[in-house]
């Protein structure tokens, strides 16, 4: 019963609540490095407000179940990862053998989401938009799960979230390692890419595929991925400071300190997304495999050598 | 009913439909978008695809060509929507008022909801009308 709790409260409510002020945060910080003023702080709340209010479309000649059950997978994968990573932040002892494998699975179903959708709603566009994902879902899958290995080495080979949030208690953030600031980049670029902002936004881009994938959604549907995006947009950086900097501490002092962070690896994701053009697929994919990989695969080697 | 309509206010996406325009509207409407107009202050953003939108700017002469095309988008846009006229020409065809390829003005083939005259009409002539659209909704609000 208290695990329903943590599913509806941490999973959804808070997850969304912060998802949606991130989003804020990020269309705000946009809006000042292009000398905008930008938006009021409600307008993500009120853009799903009025999409859900809207007409639902479902196009002729598209696969009305898949289509209209798409978003709810994406959304259900986001809301079962958050409440796994919130279970082990707020009490170490709430985790179980293999939930971090769980977790870079479940940070997968939003990407299948948007891919089943592209491919159900019959738009030549969305199907190229949901072609570009799945190539991009194969390019950054391998450095992303080669960095995550880092502070599983570093925390004694464990792929338990729990132990590596309480090895980090003890011994200091894994990104204060040699092997850990490797890491930290790839992973960043990889949740660049997860995120589908610019330098690797191939999948939706809006001056080519006029939205990608998603071109064929509106009202409730549309309503729904761009809550998923919001809270993706919560659960990713999450996951990064999960993995490298000790967590989300919510005691005293400390909880400024993790706001600070969180709000830190937002900045710099936006920033990363409004001083870059976006790359072509094939160059998204050889950035991956090449120097990516590559300086995933060196942290690992020097993980070994503990550094 | 009303939360949705005040909701709608508050986020319009727009979508601009050319029928035949000589571009200059068009450019007056990505003006607005410019860091020196802003309209995402008030949520106006500007949708790639016709799925995402809430209001319509139509711009140009609606030639026998797009007429075809201006009914077809004008049925894929989900309701509720609002529609509007920006420039002369889809006001009343403007200089190709005899023209044998511009049979009918816009008002008389889809309902249109604000005219925003001009040859073009300035970004802020443009954001003046948006303001009395919201306006006139508003009104249509408090009278249900």
């Amino acid at each position: 019963m208290i695990y329903v709790v943590y599913l509806i409260v941490y999973g959804f409510l808070l997850t969304a609540v912060v998802g949606l002020v991130a989003s804020w945060i990020d269309r705000k910080v946009t809006a000042r490095v292009q000398y905008r003023v930008g938006p009021p702080i409600l307008q993500p709340l009120i853009d799903i407000v009025k999409l859900l209010g809207k007409e639902t479309l479902v196009p002729k000649g598209a696969s009305k179940t898949a289509f209209l059950l798409a978003p709810l997978v994406g959304l259900g994968g986001v809301i079962l990862v958050s409440t796994l990573l919130w279970l082990n932040n707020i009490n170490t002892s709430n985790t179980f053998i293999g939930d971090l494998i769980v977790a870079v699975y479940l940070l997968t179903i939003p990407s299948i989401s948007i891919i089943m959708g592209g491919f159900a709603s019959a738009n030549p566009l969305a199907s190229i938009g949901a072609s570009r994902e799945m190539k991009l879902v194969l390019g950054y899958e391998l450095p992303f799960v080669l960095a995550v290995f880092v502070p599983v080495i570093h925390s004694g080979f464990s792929i338990r979230l729990g132990d590596i949030i309480a090895f980090q208690a003890v011994n200091g953030a894994i990104v204060g390692s040699w092997s850990g600031a490797l890491a930290l980049i790839v992973v960043i670029m990889c949740v660049q890419a997860k995120l589908a902002l610019v330098p690797f936004d191939v999948p939706e881009a809006e001056t080519e595929l006029a939205g990608g994938a998603l071109i064929e959604y509106s009202g409730s549907g549309l309503a729904v991925y761009k809550l998923m995006k919001n809270m993706l947009l919560f659960t990713l950086p999450f996951f990064v400071m999960i993995l490298f900097m000790g967590g989300f501490r919510l005691k005293g002092i400390q909880l400024l300190y993790s706001v600070l962070r969180y709000v830190g690896l937002v900045a710099l994701i936006t920033v990363i997304r409004n001083t870059n053009p976006r790359v072509r697929i094939d160059q998204a994919v050889r950035f991956f495999w090449g120097p990516m990989t590559i300086i995933a695969i060196v942290a690992v080697i020097l993980a070994f050598k503990g550094l | 009913m009303s939360l949705k309509l005040k909701a709608l206010l508050k986020s319009p996406w727009v979508f601009h439909l050319s029928t035949g325009s000589c571009n200059n509207c068009d450019i007056e409407i990505l003006d607005c978008l410019t860091p020196r107009f802003d309209i995402e202050r008030f949520g106006i953003l500007l949708a790639g695809s016709i799925k995402h939108a809430d209001v319509l700017l139509i711009t140009g002469s609606c030639n026998r060509k797009s007429v075809e095309r201006l009914k077809r988008l004008y049925e894929q846009v989900p309701k509720p929507c609002l529609v509007v006229a920006i420039g002369e020409c889809s006001m009343s065809r403007g200089m190709f008022i005899h023209s044998y390829n511009c049979p009918e003005p816009l008002d008389k083939i889809i309902p249109v909801d604000a005219y925003i005259p001009g040859c073009p009409p300035k970004p802020e002539a443009i954001i003046a009308g948006v303001v009395k659209l919201i306006g006139k909704v508003q009104e249509s609000i408090k009278k249900k």
